[in-house]
Parts: structure tokens; sequence; C-alpha cells
């Protein structure tokens, strides 16, 4: 029994190294999640003059993609985006963090505009209030207002279908 | 004179000190105090920074964010649990004890106390595992013999 002792030891190890090595430290769990969304109003991006304001969206499912012209990852998300907005199936409002309104403007005539609507937030302050610390995020928002997924990094086609979308489905359904 | 001189000169380097936040404050009271509670939290960009050193945009936001609230007359708890409600448990460098922190916080004394009843269930087997060895009288003799022990000190 005594010399099954190291392996079972190394077992242990292996497991705990294994778990913590597939882990990705850059995913840090949002409490905001079954949270209510904070609310905000903010200029939009292609008629400043006018607002965007949350609390608008309640009722209905909605997504908030926080975005910048400036982040290179968004360019790997803006195709699946631009998908889903083709798809017709739940609204996605972007929030163009710490950007310059011309240089988002620029971004979305070039790439193809996905958004329902973007807002702008200049300073970062909404972004803080939603704990956005590396864009592209993405909330899902039910129809209370109330924070359901957060998605850290550029959305795949993979996460889009395995998880956002089945549960776009549910929250709809309710 | 030169005496006092080799002491003063390793002191120079104190002098010129880096300042770390470059963003500073009008009130060098509040920026001391922002420094130091920052020095706990957790820059969520440059993971192993804190908050204090973080040149990332994301820290000098934050920073701000701390300045102001202070501003506000907000303690520093207040603070603290404002940024745990929007980044979570992560931005501090001191974990909480919860529910899910105790094999952290406990963990080690565990695997001391394991390692402890180990070593004693070792150590009592090995006792037992070597017998204490019988010796003739002849055998005593000779080992005494050996050990140069004086015949009067025997038996």
């Amino acid at each position: 029994m005594m010399r099954f002792w190291p392996f079972v030891v190394f077992v242990i190890l292996a497991v705990f190294l294994y778990v913590g090595l597939s882990l990705n430290p850059h995913e840090v769990p949002s409490p905001l999640i079954n949270k209510p969304a904070p609310a905000f109003t903010l200029p939009q991006l292609h008629d400043p003059s006018k607002t965007f304001s949350s609390q608008d969206m309640k009722g209905q499912v909605w997504l908030l993609n926080v975005w910048a012209s400036w982040c290179v990852s968004c360019r790997e998300e803006h195709p699946v985006l631009m998908a889903l907005a083709r798809k017709n199936i739940v609204p996605v409002y972007g929030l163009d963090y710490k950007d310059k309104n011309p240089d988002g403007e620029a971004w979305l005539r070039n790439g193809g505009n996905p958004y329902t609507l973007v807002a702008t937030d200049a300073d970062g302050r909404v972004g803080i209030d939603y704990g956005v610390y590396g864009v592209p995020e993405t909330y899902v928002i039910d129809k209370q207002g109330v924070i359901r997924y957060k998605q850290i990094g550029a959305i795949t086609h993979e996460n889009l279908q395995g998880k956002i979308l089945p549960l776009i489905a549910e929250l709809q359904a309710k | 004179m030169k005496y006092l001189l080799i002491i003063l000169i390793p002191l120079l380097p104190t002098l010129s000190y880096a300042g770390e936040a470059k963003d500073l404050a009008e009130d060098p009271v509040l920026e001391q105090r922002m420094v130091k509670l920052a020095e706990n939290l957790r820059c969520l960009v440059c993971q192993n920074e804190s908050l204090a050193s973080s040149r990332s945009d994301l820290a000098k936001d934050l920073r701000q964010e701390v300045r102001e609230k202070m501003k506000q007359g907000m303690s520093d708890k207040e603070i603290v649990d404002f940024l745990v409600s929007k980044y979570g448990d992560f931005v501090l460098f001191d974990p909480p004890m919860k529910s899910y922190t105790i094999l952290l916080w406990y963990g080690p004394f565990a695997l001391l106390l394991i390692g402890l009843i180990g070593l004693v269930v070792q150590l009592r087997k090995r006792k037992s595992a070597i017998p204490e060895a019988q010796l003739s009288a002849e055998q005593a003799q000779r080992a005494a013999a050996l050990l140069n022990i004086p015949k009067d000190a025997q038996t």
C-alpha cells in the first residue's frame, strides 16, 4: 500500500495543475451576472444630440456589445456580429468605449454596422459601472433589465451557437 | 570629512525617487490616500500589477474614479466595496475568507497537519521495526572494550 502513496500524491497534484492551467486567467467571473444592468444615458454615436438610455430597453431581450475602433479583437468579432444582425433575432446595441466619434463612425462605415444603435462612452464611466476591463465584452440583458450573461473577449461562432443564442431563445420565451 | 562623505553618498539615490502615478491630483494628502488604497487592488488588465503602479488606461481611469469617490467623502471601505461589486473579489490582492477560499486559507495548515501525522506514523513504525539488540555477557564485554569504557563503569 505504502508504495502507491507517491503516485496518489502525483495524481492529486496533476489534477490541480490541469484545472489551473486550463483556466483562462483573463476571464474573471463578473459579479454583475443576475444583477440589474447599471442604468445609463449616453449620447448616440451617429447623432450626439440624441441620447440612448438603457431604461428604454425594458421589456425586451437585448445585447450590449462594448467595442472600440482601437480594439484589435473587435475586428475578429465583427463578422460574427454582422451574421447575428442579419438573423434579426435580437437587437444588438453597441457601446463605443473610450473612442473618438469620427474613428468609431469610420470603423462602422468600413466594416459594416451590425448595431441597432450605438452609444458612446467617451470617458469610460459607464464601462466602469459595467465592470468592463477588456474590450470587446458583451452582455445579454433580459426583459427585466437583468444581466444574464457576460462574454469576455470576442464572440465566436461556437459560443454564439452554443451559449448565447440558446440563452436568448430561453429568455425571449419567458 | 571623508568618512562623512562615504556615509552620505549611498543615501543620494533616495533623493531621486520615481513617481508612480503621473496623473497627480492637486491634493497630496488625497493622492497619498488613493495610492495607499490602490496598492492593495489588482489591475484587471495587467493582472499581477497593482492599481497604483499600472500604466494601463483602465488603471488610470480607476485611479481617477477612486480619487473622485474620495473627494465625495466615501470611506476606503465603501470604495473597495464599490470596486468589488463591479469587478469581483479578483480586484483584491488580499482575498477575503469565504466558503470557496477556505482551501486557500486553511489548505497549507491541512498539509502541515498531514505531514506531521505522516512523520509521527513513520517514526513509530521505525521504532517498532528495529528491535533492541540483545547482547550476551561476552558480546557486552567486547563492545565495552571496543568503545574503551573503563572497567568500573561497566554493567
